[in-house]
């Protein structure tokens, strides 16, 4: 398939990116060219093959569940750019609802 | 002869036997980026204040003999976290980030008594194959100054290469360590996925990412993954079983091993035969040595580069999400709402070619692609696996060239994304398929160093540093040293 | 137009491990902002996820209780989407193989029985907590952040606002007693979004639904639904369209108001979490789980009406919280009557927490000192008037052995007629006008001289002893 401007824009949208108007005829056109390229995968058939989606191929790696104090929490806050009362400030929320858990 | 034309085995020697000591090692590691530096351009941050302090007390402790690492300098892959130092990952985005933990590799060189020198530039993120994706500075190809040291661990490589440390990290998601190796004509080794801890390494692909040494030597590589592999509870993804001495056995030869040529590996009309060719007398002088070659076939390989990008471009997607200019990292000025603090930050803080790949990637998760795109890629993923492992079954491990060309001209690549991606077509079915894959010195061609990769089945690196110990030991590739051609 | 309600809920529950679900940070908050926290809780560059077993298992717990189908080959996924109290900007969750599914639970709702199917039982760790300020700043606090949750989904199976807070009730029960979670909704330990949609009676495709947040109680979970139903059928019966909308309710209006209209389902972009490996459940582990299952409540109910004769709605009360359950059990182990101790506990022990606000936990009082107290009350060696003061005792300061605290105290019974007889005789001496009354006919008389013998017994005395006793004395006059 072969994507547009409003493709790129909604995508950006979702990676909570932006791109210049003047710039996003010339990125659209070559990652166009990229997903024309990796959509050579369409060739392949891959009917009945399950998909590999990890590194490594062994399981159930748990842990015990022990409670442990690692860190102080002002060394956490080392690279906080604002802050207040022991909590990361940011621009107000508007509440709409689109928070998950 | 300089003290850094030394290996990390004869460094430890002199230091043991009161030749050398820790601080002069050090003072000679700096002494030479000083020298070299304004033409490689290899390090983002020197830690000198502090590697010159830690090598005062180990000579004051006195090198333990038994601990062959200790005293020695290493350079790393400003992608991997080291509390209290400046890791920027090439980005913008971290350019003031001081990370408050260390990553699990920084802890096991620690133990090791080895001591960091400071932090290597790469491409943004770990995502290029030239390293001028780099938000801070190029990097130099020692070989010649106008070209490329490979990516995305270049400075990783250069550093190596130049002599200004005896060894590095890097990290290898698609070829990152493996294509800078072959460039710069030094060894380079990939693991396997889990052999090393991925645990403070800044994720790229979560499920291809493996941190691995560069040296120049063999054997010194060898030293260098013994020290920081190992499994790691916090890592659920490391390996549990055993870690071997690779060191162990590496002079054994490889007399009556059987070597697989995957042919798919093998472009004879490439433009650039010099790289083909000398792989082609590798596998002769292979074949003196007693070993058989057979050739193999690795049926998917096409398909590994469009593969590669979906899941490597989907995984980074979600995995650079979390730099949103909250916690830590570059934030937008003079932004009004969440939402602008969260658009500009990200495409002020990152660079095009992270941002083409974030695109790539969420583009593949997103409903509606997610079947043709990532679901697509993850099956033929496994294809490509399977090829390996049938191939395996018949030897022991491949050879094939580590990329088609030496390396390129500064800029001649940067500005066609596609053609860089489609550079790394030797190196990902390596990652995709999870298996070891060390790259070594094999030749010359145009006056540039040619690599050549050695690919292993699942954790037997051992069997891969054996037999390029053993090409090792009957050439000497790995002695010459590089020109700065063009220097200053 | 009639219309038929249809009702969904997802209910999330936080599991009561120590731990986080993937980082060893303590799992409590209500501390400090941030102080329960670490690098991976962050999302700091670098860090990885590591899966808790306790969290695994209480979900496993969680989903056999609801008579789910365990996965037994599972993995987690990442749900991607930007928010300050998610600082990955993904949570991880399971998307397509949830740890539990195809369950359900019975509820009843005037005196009716009915199955309600739950679609699945899935893990994940819980978010932090955004305070929006009136500054024009929001406060984040990821203290809550990782915390291990389950989240359950019904089928759309429920049709009033009844059985979705029976649903609630019958829910929170189970959980209670299989004992992975506190679920308490007013401490966020238990959090409820509902799904409401109308249809004409008869047709079979379900309408637009409008998914409800905020709701803050069982009770706010019926309000709200029983708003939304009148709302939607106003707007149906108006010619309107139900829009696909996510709406909140609003404790002080009892309204809904609306959030957001979807437009089309939100792109979390799932994928498999290529951080974390497969998760294989052996069938040893989950039958391990399955035997450490507590005897659930309704099987407690048919027990306590089979075996102990306790009428229905006792038995009712007494398995409302397995801490009550437990302790009825307990007791009637330390050879209580089951009717006695049944009483004691919805009587004097639920009026006493109900007073004080507590928790049988929070006081002294054992299923043994109850039994004991029970059982001297039945031998008589304490009287039920005594036995309050006993009862006030116990459940404040408590006792090993309660028949040497009531001999200590004072408290036994004045049984023996030959300590009884001399003071009987003694009152008889002084109030010569009683017996006459008393032989007169005047039965009160009895009555009075009872009265004399206690107060001079300090209250010690058996009242049945003393009547029988007294009357002889009076006849030998």
């Amino acid at each position: 398939m072969s994507i547009n401007e409003e493709t790129v824009k909604h995508v950006a949208k979702l990676a909570k990116l932006e791109f210049q108007e003047e710039t996003i005829h010339g990125f659209t056109k070559e990652l166009d060219q990229i997903i024309q390229m990796v959509e050579q995968l369409e060739d392949l058939d891959t009917t009945g093959v399950e998909g590999t989606y990890h590194g490594i191929t062994h399981h159930s790696v748990l842990r015990k569940d022990e409670a442990k104090k690692e860190f102080e929490r002002d060394d956490l806050f080392a690279n906080v750019k604002t802050k207040q009362d022991g909590f990361i400030k940011v621009p107000a929320i508007m509440d709409n609802g689109e928070s998950g858990a | 002869m300089n003290i850094l034309d030394h290996t990390l085995e004869e460094l430890h020697e002199k230091l043991v036997n009161g030749d050398l000591t820790s601080l002069q090692v050090i003072e000679a590691v700096y002494k030479r980026i000083e020298e070299t530096e304004a033409n490689i351009g290899a390090f983002l941050a020197l830690s000198k204040e502090e590697a010159l302090s830690q090598a005062r007390a180990m000579d004051e402790a006195g090198i333990d003999p038994k601990n062959i690492l200790s005293g020695l300098p290493i350079g790393i892959k400003d992608n991997i976290v080291t509390k209290g130092v400046t890791t920027t990952a090439a980005s913008k985005m971290l350019e003031d980030f001081v990370p408050v933990y260390n990553a699990t590799v920084v802890e096991k060189l620690t133990e090791a008594g080895m001591i960091s020198v400071g932090k290597l530039n790469l491409d943004e993120f770990a995502m290029g194959g030239s390293t001028e994706n780099s938000a801070f500075k190029i990097t130099r190809n020692p070989w010649d100054l106008s070209k490329v040291p490979g990516g995305s661990s270049g400075g990783s490589a250069a550093a190596v290469a130049a002599g200004q440390v005896p060894a590095s990290l890097g990290s290898d998601t698609g070829g990152s360590i493996r294509e800078p190796a072959a460039f710069t004509g030094i060894v380079g080794m990939k693991p396997t996925y889990g052999r090393v801890s991925r645990y403070g390494l800044i994720a790229f692909g979560s499920s291809l990412d493996q941190i691995g040494p560069f040296t120049r030597t063999v054997k010194d590589n060898a030293l260098v993954l013994n020290a920081i592999s190992g499994h790691d509870r916090r890592d659920s993804t490391s390996y549990e079983g055993a870690t071997p001495d690779f060191t162990q056995g590496i002079e054994e030869g490889v007399k009556g091993m059987r070597i697989g040529v995957p042919k798919e590996y093998f472009h004879e009309e490439a433009k650039e035969k010099g790289v083909v060719e000398s792989v082609r007398a590798a596998l002769k002088k292979y074949e003196e040595l007693g070993a058989e070659i057979v050739e193999v076939s690795l049926p998917h390989s096409k398909y590994g580069i469009p593969a590669y990008y979906i899941i490597a471009s989907s995984e980074a997607s979600s995995n650079l999400q979390r730099f949103d200019g909250i916690r830590y990292g570059y934030r937008a000025k003079e932004v009004n709402s969440l939402e602008e603090l969260y658009v500009k930050s990200r495409s002020e803080g990152f660079g095009l070619e992270v941002k083409r790949r974030i695109m790539l990637g969420t583009f593949s998760l997103s409903a509606g692609f997610y079947d043709a795109h990532f679901k697509k890629a993850a099956q033929a993923r496994t294809l490509i696996r399977q090829d390996f492992e049938k191939a395996f079954e018949k030897v022991d491990f491949l050879v094939a060239p580590t990329t088609t060309t030496t390396a390129f001209e500064l800029g001649g690549k940067i500005e066609d994304p596609l053609e860089m991606y489609l550079a790394d077509i030797l190196t990902v079915p390596v990652n995709l398929a999870g298996v070891p894959a060390v790259s070594i010195p094999c030749g010359f061609s145009n006056d540039m160093p040619v690599g050549m990769q050695l690919i292993g089945k699942h954790f037997d690196e051992q069997t891969l540093y054996r037999a390029a110990y053993a090409f090792e030991q009957v050439t000497d590739f790995h002695k010459q040293k590089p020109l700065f051609k063009g220097g200053k | 137009m009639n219309f038929e309600t249809i009702i969904g809920l997802e209910v999330h529950v936080e599991l009561k491990t120590d731990s986080k679900m993937f980082s060893p940070s303590p799992a409590h908050f209500g501390a400090e902002p941030n102080s329960n926290t670490n690098v991976i809780d962050w999302g700091y560059p670098g860090v990885l996820p590591v899966v808790n077993e306790r969290a695994v298992e209480f979900g496993m717990k969680a989903a056999l209780a609801l008579n789910c189908t365990i996965t037994q080959d599972t993995k987690f996924d990442r749900k991607n989407y930007f928010y300050p109290d998610n600082p990955k900007a993904y949570q991880i969750s399971q998307f397509d193989q949830p740890i539990g599914h195809d369950g359900w639970i019975e509820i009843e709702v005037n005196g009716e029985k009915k199955k309600i199917r739950i679609e699945r039982v899935h893990l994940e760790e819980d978010a932090g907590k955004n305070t929006h300020g009136t500054d024009g700043y929001s406060y984040v606090d990821l203290n809550r952040q990782g915390t291990p949750l389950i989240e359950i989904v019904s089928e759309a199976d429920m049709r009033s606002p009844e059985e979705a807070y029976a649903y609630l009730e019958a829910l929170k029960q189970i959980i209670q007693f299989t004992g992975v979670s506190d679920v308490k909704m007013e401490e966020g330990s238990m959090r409820c979004d509902a799904n409401v949609s109308l249809r004409p009676y008869g047709q079979e495709a379900f309408g637009t639904k409008a998914e409800l947040k905020n709701l803050n109680s069982f009770n706010y979970v019926r309000k709200g639904l029983a708003h939304e139903v009148v709302r939607q059928e106003k707007v149906l019966v108006a010619g309107g369209e139900i829009l696909q909308e996510t709406r909140r309710y609003d404790e002080t209006t009892g309204q809904t108001i609306l959030m957001r209209v979807k437009e089309g389902s939100s792109d979390y972009r799932y994928f498999p979490e290529p951080d974390i490996p497969r998760l294989v459940i052996e069938d040893e582990w989950i039958e391990n789980v399955r035997e450490s299952l507590p005897e659930m409540p309704k099987e407690r109910r048919i027990r306590y009406v089979k075996s102990f004769g306790i009428p229905e709605y006792d038995a009712e009360v007494l398995t409302a919280s397995r801490e009550m359950s437990d302790f009825f059990d307990g007791t009637v182990q330390h050879d209580a009557d089951p009717k006695q101790a049944s009483n004691w506990l919805m009587g004097e022990v639920s009026a006493y927490l109900n007073s004080e606000k507590l928790s049988l936990e929070d006081t002294a009082l054992t299923p043994k000192s109850l039994a004991e107290m029970i059982n001297l009350i039945e031998d008589g060696t304490i009287s039920s008037k005594i036995a309050k003061k006993v009862f006030r005792e116990l459940i404040t300061n408590g006792s090993d052995d309660v028949e040497s605290l009531v001999e200590e105290k004072g408290w036994v019974q004045l049984s023996d007629p030959n300590k009884l007889r001399p003071i009987i005789n003694e009152t008889l001496d002084q109030n010569e006008q009683s017996i006459e009354d008393y032989k007169n006919g005047r039965d009160r008389a009895i009555g009075f001289l009872v009265g004399q013998i206690m107060k001079q017994t300090r209250g010690q005395a058996n009242p049945g002893v003393v009547n029988k006793l007294l009357k002889e004395e009076i006849e030998k006059r």
